[in-house]
């Protein structure tokens, strides 16, 4: 049993402890944030924290440490925020100092008034950042970090998170966790629980006992249904619309945070992951200040400063929208829980992990490369390029060209067969985050693709392109029927093509443009050859067809054991972060190799296709592990280009004929 | 000096929102008591303090003598102590020169600034509560002449004198701004901004505290850390000089002096703590408007009992209602009337950083603006502005329930000054509209890289890096960047001469063209990316819009108006429709877009250089086709264009060895090397503009030789073979092209190396895209008429072929299309396609000889 002190569950007692001892000078702040980074070095600490994306915010104790998986949606204008400040007693006239660091709100004892004039107030600046959940995060993210944290089972010191857990754990799966009602919770109801907090949980816990037997979940949807119809029941009497939470993909569940950045906020980006650290605050006194301060707007022309739908995007209630006060920060490079979060080469143990992994590479390659063949009705060839194009990512940029990404056009889908479906279903078991993207002449017309910027709440409205980095993104071209595409339809389309080709999508601030470089994997499921641009195509050669598509993928999924699943995931999430370099030695031969193949057929090979070859020669090298290119791997590459382009000609002569 | 008692002033909103009467004899209210009504007893000792006659302005010592007596009476009005010395929460100074007896001056009004005091920091009004300000005040008094506004280390006399001979002193004949119509350079400047005051009436005085650094440093300083105090000291000063000058001038109010262009701050991405209440000037976007706020300034309170009235003033933003009525002494009878209170205007605009003050992947900040008074409704949401104000910072209001706070401030500026930064643009006022400034060590590093020999390669070579080797075609894009020089033939007929130089890139598929045009759009700063697939006529141009809210009609523009000044990058140039293209013979040779629609008729500046590139219409060049033939463009258009390259993909051993390399070295190269062409970027940019901004060349004696030798000697290639190879829009091109030549070289002067690669590069450009391609001889007819020499010969070879044919068939009427065609074809030596045989027809039925209905041919 590991032993925790305080700092876990009141870090802000920690906190006031430095502050005290060190209060004159301002180092009090680094210290705290070297004494939580000693903590969390600790053997496995960082996974007694509790984590927000598997916890419900109900079940955490206010003020506590934790943490959070998060991609930063939008940034909201910095704060400036007391970081000292002085309160006086007005009886006796002591005066006591406070931080304002990792707190909304500054505290004073009953007795107390802030002096808001103190000579020894320190005036500093926070940076708020609104983060959601990583979009199109896989289930099995979800539940192998909940795992993790449910093995070291370190919830009996927090006795909410602990019934959280004993009551998960009668459920079994955690994917399907609480999430799903709670945005539709309006905060009364989470009020009433707080006044009845022991019932509550009694209720929860009788909810989990009934449908802990039921392994597939299929009670799950039906009982959250009626709760949900409940709750709506409960909100429409005095609630405005339900709050947005921005998401940028339809159907995402999980918190959205406000995250308090205090130091280097400068180097966190619109999109990027973080993991961070902090103190929980769901203090309901934020959701009261804001809406008095409504009421008294037409008193006070400050205050109305901001519209009525600024005040509600930027300060939601707390239950909703919790605040996190980031004690520590890290971008993540990768949200696979399976690997070690950051793969420096110093620490020896991260090391340890990639060698052992890299000695038995090759075998797990081969059995993914079945087991995509498999998927892919029997195609080596499309599995080849399948495991190619997921471990592609832009690794670096050239003024406007990004180098790396590797658009796979899979052409040639039966059409009708829920194919593409289970195929994407697939994917999701493999990566660490994806989205289906289901062409139609409706979705394409009727959905929003590009973030664009709403002046009068102030905010970054999210679109599905709004993803994070290495998000596979499968786009399925098989549905698209003839039809219209009317003015926002052509911008998507747009927006799509300018996605592949210049991995970046053009953010709409309404006066001007924003561009956003992406990294984004993107495979296009197509009949023919896709109407969206592509670096490779490639067409489907099915070796069978099974009478049942749903049965077939499934029982595909159930014969690969979850151990092997799991290697998989760490093989395509490892491969992605290697260095790779070419020798002088091979460029020569690769060289001679273009020099030759232009004099035989000039009009065949061109400086596109060279591209193509090296880029497919990189990713063969690596999806083998090595990290340089050797003359097999080129000989290699050019095989497999010369097939794929042979089935390419193949299929235009059968185009023809049918013409 | 007259008694305050008959001081005329009075504060006035503008807009009359008060709307209650003038009363300038309002002798029961003078400035003082209407401030504080619990002060009664030292406001007669008050008034004098602060005032400052002109008759002391130019002796300190006396000025002093008076700052020296208010520590007397500073303890008899405790809760007044600090704003004492503050001539700001004085009032506004201005009342204290019409005080002084003046020759006939009705007075002007005191206008209230609330861009200065709206708001006031508690910290420093609150002074008297922690009982410290008497002891200050003492050791203030000690030092005699050091006498200072509290917390400050502004001395009011001595700022003032400051002020007043920077006003009758200042002079900068270099410094040239766009205000500065009709001002002579050599005279003091702000003298005269006096006198235009005198005459137009505004009672606005802009200082340009960059003016007021170089004058003196000091000062500036205290400007910019103590505005408000500072501030209205300046408009004291102002007003001191001005009335003494022109006594007789009737202005709406007093004078109030508006700073702009402080240096502290310029990016709102740097406001940190420090800055709040200083004076700062940040560039931004108005992104959003409020509607206008009445914020009241005084509040007029009556008695119900015994109808005696009073009057007080906005306290930190809060009105302090009587409680007792002073006259009667009866509790809680005074109400308010609010029609003979006083508001001013207010309104909260939202500023957003602007695009380019961005780090890439971060979101715009945004901050707040309070305008005041005439500041309001000056700028629409689009506006791109520079703002100069003071920062504020406020916490927000304890909350009488709860005893926490939130422990957030809410910030915001109060708007002193705006500058509109592309209001010029409309105007066609020339010259470079982003004030890009350059540091010196830059300027240096520019002009030191441009003596270098080969400057012209290498920046040639710093473009688009990352596309292979198009030597030429890359330096003709970086002519097309820096531009020839502008001149104005208006005055004899021509208008303006075109200066930006239009580029078409046609060529194969997959060379690279879309590359080009991305990072050409990249690197301009006014540069607009289209494809001439996704845009219509009206997306290039400009279209008129019904603002839904308004139901006005506004002007929205297009591509190549925003890219007025820049470059507009076209893409899929062939798949634009005709009508769109259509608009580009407008702009791309007069530079203006005209537009007549919904009742607007205008004329815009379309300024823009044309980067246009083109697939073959067989998606593969056909080397066997003129460029016309491959890419189905109108010949009147591509005459417009300056520059035709074909970028096609060359058959040779030697280039696929360094293409090779290179392109392998682009997949492994290390991220240092990368960071160095990085770092050419920015330099490239910087270059750019600087030349763009600075460097405007003009014919020197040899060049005009050497261009009017190049255009004969064109003329006479052609001539010797019966057709015309030069046309004087080659001749415009040419001269266009060396100009941004001697651009890239900083060179004021084109010499005649810069015609020499202009001739090399028009001719490279012409020996690819106008060769015709039966003869091999470049032939500039194929651009004009669209069908070279060789092939309007042809043509008519096969009309007369055809007519001996039918002559020789005899006399029948009527001949069979089909038959026909296949005994032309028969009797031909080369392949007669359907076209031509249709084109010797047409010919033919034009010569009288025949008519063609439907598939036979009857003969005439």
């Amino acid at each position: 049993m590991p032993c925790v002190g305080d700092w876990l569950n009141s870090p802000l007692s920690i906190v006031q402890g430095i502050f005290a001892q060190n209060v004159p000078n301002s180092d009090w702040e680094k210290k705290v944030t070297e004494y939580f980074k000693e903590k969390l070095k600790e053997n496995n600490a960082t996974n007694w924290v509790p984590s927000l994306n598997d916890v419900p915010v109900h079940y955490l104790k206010p003020n506590s440490l934790v943490k959070f998986r998060c991609m930063v949606q939008d940034m909201f204008d910095p704060e400036f925020y007391m970081g000292v400040y002085e309160t006086v007693d007005p009886n006796t006239n002591a005066r006591v100092l406070h931080f304002g660091k990792y707190r909304d709100v500054a505290e004073c004892g009953p007795q107390q008034e802030i002096d808001l004039n103190s000579s020894q107030t320190v005036t500093s600046e926070r940076q708020t950042f609104y983060c959601v959940p990583v979009p199109g995060e896989s289930a099995w993210v979800k539940e192998i970090s909940f795992l993790t944290e449910l093995v070291l089972f370190c919830g009996f010191l927090n006795p909410q998170f602990h019934a959280y857990v004993s009551a998960s754990q009668a459920r079994v799966s955690p994917s399907t966790s609480y999430t799903p009602s709670r945005h539709k919770r309006s905060y009364e109801e989470d009020e009433d629980m707080d006044l009845h907090p022991s019932k509550q949980k009694e209720q929860h816990m009788g909810n989990s006992c009934c449908s802990g037997g039921d392994i597939h979940g299929c009670v799950e949807p039906k009982r959250l249904e009626t709760e949900a119809s409940a709750g709506h029941h409960v909100i429409s009497p005095n609630c405005s619309p339900p709050l947005d939470l921005n998401f940028p993909l339809p159907g995402e569940k999980g918190p959205a945070c406000l995250v308090k950045v205090y130091e280097s906020w400068e180097s966190f980006k619109v999109n990027d992951v973080l993991e961070v650290f902090g103190v929980l605050s769901v203090d309901p006194v934020l959701s009261i200040v804001s809406s008095e301060e409504r009421d008294s707007s037409t008193l006070d022309p400050m205050e109305c400063m901001d519209t009525a739908e600024e005040q509600r995007v930027h300060s939601p209630p707390a239950s909703l929208v919790p605040r996190i006060h980031v004690i520590l920060a890290q971008k993540l490079q990768h949200i696979n829980p399976l690997l070690p979060a950051c793969l420096n080469e110093e620490e020896s143990k991260t090391c340890e992990f990639v060698s052992n992994f890299m000695s038995e590479l090759s075998p797990v390659r081969a059995e993914l490369l079945g087991f995509l063949t498999h998927a892919l009705l029997g195609d080596s060839l499309a599995a080849e390029y399948l495991i190619l194009h997921l471990i592609s990512t832009v690794y670096a940029r050239r003024d406007v060209l990004p180098l790396g990404k590797f658009t796979v056009n899979l052409s040639g889908c039966p059409r009708n067969s829920a194919f593409t479906e289970h195929l994407y279903r697939l994917i999701q078991q493999l990566v660490p985050a994806s989205y289906h993207l289901r062409m139609s002449i409706e979705s394409m017309n009727h959905s929003r693709f590009i973030p664009h910027k709403d002046y009068a709440a102030n905010r970054l409205v999210s679109g599905l392109l709004q993803l994070a980095s290495n998000t596979s993104l499968v786009i399925d071209e098989t549905q698209l029927e003839q039809g219209q595409l009317d003015t926002a339809g052509v911008h998507n389309v747009t927006a799509l093509g300018n996605l592949i080709t210049w991995q970046k999508v053009d953010y709409d601030f309404n006066y001007h443009r924003m561009e956003f470089p992406c990294n984004i994997n993107v495979l296009i499921t197509s009949e023919g050859r896709s109407l969206l641009p592509s670096d490779c195509q490639v067409h489907l050669q099915p070796q069978i067809i099974p009478p049942n598509m749903e049965e077939y993928m499934s029982s595909l999924l159930t014969a690969v054991l979850p151990s092997v699943l799991n290697k998989f995931r760490i093989y395509l999430s490892l491969l992605r972060l290697l260095d790779y370099s070419i020798s002088d030695e091979v460029t020569k031969a690769v060289e001679e190799d273009f020099v030759e193949m232009r004099k035989n057929d000039p009009e065949s090979v061109t400086a596109d296709d060279l591209h193509k070859m090296l880029l497919v020669a990189r990713f063969l090298s690596l999806s083998a592990g090595q990290t340089t290119l050797s003359r097999e791997r080129w000989l290699r590459a050019k095989q497999l280009e010369a097939l794929r382009k042979a089935r390419l000609q193949q299929q235009k002569c059968v185009n023809g004929n049918e013409l | 000096m007259s008694s305050p008692a008959s001081t005329p002033s009075r504060r006035r909103g503008k807009r009359g929102r008060g709307s209650n009467p003038p009363t300038p004899q309002d002798a029961r209210s003078p400035p003082s008591q209407k401030r504080r009504t619990d002060d009664t007893t030292s406001t007669g000792d008050l008034q004098p303090m602060p005032t400052s006659p002109p008759a002391d302005v130019q002796s300190p010592g006396a000025a002093d003598a008076l700052f020296s007596s208010p520590p007397q009476f500073r303890h008899s009005a405790i809760p007044l102590d600090f704003d004492i010395s503050s001539p700001l929460t004085y009032g506004t100074p201005s009342s204290r020169v019409e005080g002084t007896p003046r020759s006939g001056v009705q007075g002007t009004p005191v206008r209230q600034r609330p861009d200065l005091g709206s708001v006031r920091k508690a910290r420093q009004v609150d002074l008297h509560s922690d009982g410290l300000a008497e002891d200050i005040v003492a050791t203030e008094q000690s030092l005699g002449q050091k006498l200072v506004i509290w917390g400050t280390d502004v001395n009011v006399a001595s700022c003032k004198e400051k002020f007043q001979r920077f006003l009758q002193r200042f002079i900068d004949p270099l410094d040239k701004e766009d205000e500065d119509i009709g001002l002579d350079l050599n005279e003091p400047r702000y003298m005269q901004r006096l006198q235009e005051i005198n005459m137009v009436g505004e009672p606005f005085l802009n200082v340009n505290c960059d003016h007021l650094r170089s004058f003196d440093e000091n000062l500036y300083r205290q400007l910019i850390c103590y505005p408000q105090e500072v501030i209205p000291t300046f408009d004291m000063a102002a007003n001191e000089i001005f009335f003494d000058r022109y006594p007789d001038s009737i202005l709406e109010h007093q004078i109030q002096v508006r700073p702009y262009n402080a240096l502290k701050t310029r990016n709102m991405r740097n406001l940190n703590p420090e800055d709040i209440d200083q004076l700062i000037t940040i560039s931004g976007m108005v992104i959003r408007s409020s509607q206008l706020i009445p914020e009241m300034q005084e509040a007029f309170f009556r008695c119900q009992v015994c109808a005696f009235t009073t009057r007080v003033e906005i306290d930190r933003g809060r009105i302090a209602e009587p409680s007792v009525c002073k006259n009667c002494n009866t509790t809680h009878s005074m109400a308010l009337i609010h029609n003979r209170s006083m508001f001013s205007d207010k309104q909260m605009i939202k500023l957003q950083e602007s695009p380019e003050d961005m780090p890439a992947g971060q979101t715009p900040h945004t901050v707040a603006l309070f305008a005041h008074n005439d500041l309001v409704d000056k700028v629409q949401p689009g506006d791109r502005v520079n703002v100069t104000g003071i920062y504020r910072a406020v916490p927000i209001r304890v909350n009488p329930r709860v005893s926490s706070v939130k422990s957030v401030y809410k910030t915001h500026i109060d708007v002193i000054h705006y500058r509109k930064t592309d209001s010029k643009r409309l105007h066609g006022v020339d010259e470079e509209t982003e004030q890009k400034r350059f540091t010196e060590e830059r300027v240096e590093m520019l002009k030191e890289l441009s003596k270098k020999a080969d400057i012209y390669e290498r920046l040639a070579l710093a473009l688009a890096p990352s596309i292979y080797e198009h030597e030429d075609i890359k330096k003709g894009i970086l002519l097309q960047l820096f531009g020839g020089s502008r001149k104005d033939f208006t005055h004899t007929g021509r208008g303006n001469f075109r200066a930006e130089i239009n580029i078409l890139l046609c060529g194969d598929p997959g060379t690279s063209k879309s590359q080009l045009l991305q990072y050409v759009y990249n690197l301009v700063p006014r540069g607009q990316y289209t494809s001439g697939k996704g845009s219509s006529a009206v997306g290039l141009t400009a279209y008129v819009m019904k603002d839904p809210e308004t139901r006005q009609l506004v002007l929205q523009t297009g591509a190549l108006v925003l890219s007025d000044n820049g470059i507009c990058c076209i893409d899929e140039f062939d798949k634009m429709n005709e009508s769109t293209r259509s608009v580009l013979h407008e702009v791309m040779e007069q530079q203006t877009l005209s537009i007549a629609k919904a009742g607007i008729i205008c004329q815009l500046n379309a300024r823009t250089s044309i980067l246009a590139a083109a697939n073959p219409i067989e998606s593969q060049w056909n080397p066997k086709k003129t460029t016309i033939e491959n890419i189905q463009l109108p010949h009147t258009l591509l005459s417009r264009f300056d520059l035709i390259f074909l970028m096609l993909d060359p058959r040779d051993e030697a280039y696929d060895r360094r293409l090779a390399r290179h392109l392998v070295s682009l997949y492994y190269q290390s991220e240092e090397k990368m960071e160095e062409e990085y770092m050419d970027m920015a330099v490239l940019r910087d270059y750019i503009a600087y030349a763009r901004s600075y460097v405007n060349p003009r014919l020197g004696e040899e060049a005009s030789q050497a261009l009017i030798e190049a255009y004969v000697d064109m003329r006479k290639i052609g001539s010797g073979r019966g057709m015309v190879s030069a046309y004087p829009r080659q001749l415009e091109s040419l001269i266009r092209l060396a100009e941004a030549h001697a651009k890239v070289r900083f060179s004021e002067k084109v010499e005649t190396i810069d015609v020499e690669e202009a001739k090399r590069l028009h001719r490279e450009a012409l020996k690819q895209s106008a060769t015709d391609p039966r003869t091999g001889i470049v032939d500039i007819s194929i651009l004009t008429t669209g069908m070279s020499a060789t092939a309007r010969k042809r043509k008519e070879e096969l009309a007369q072929a055809l007519r001996k044919l039918i002559q020789s068939k005899g006399k029948a009427p009527s001949l069979k299309y089909q038959q026909l065609l296949d005994d032309l074809r028969a009797q031909s030596d080369t392949a007669v396609t359907k076209e031509m045989f249709e084109e010797a027809l047409r010919a033919l039925a034009d010569e009288d000889f025949l008519t063609v209905t439907g598939k036979t041919v009857r003969l005439l």
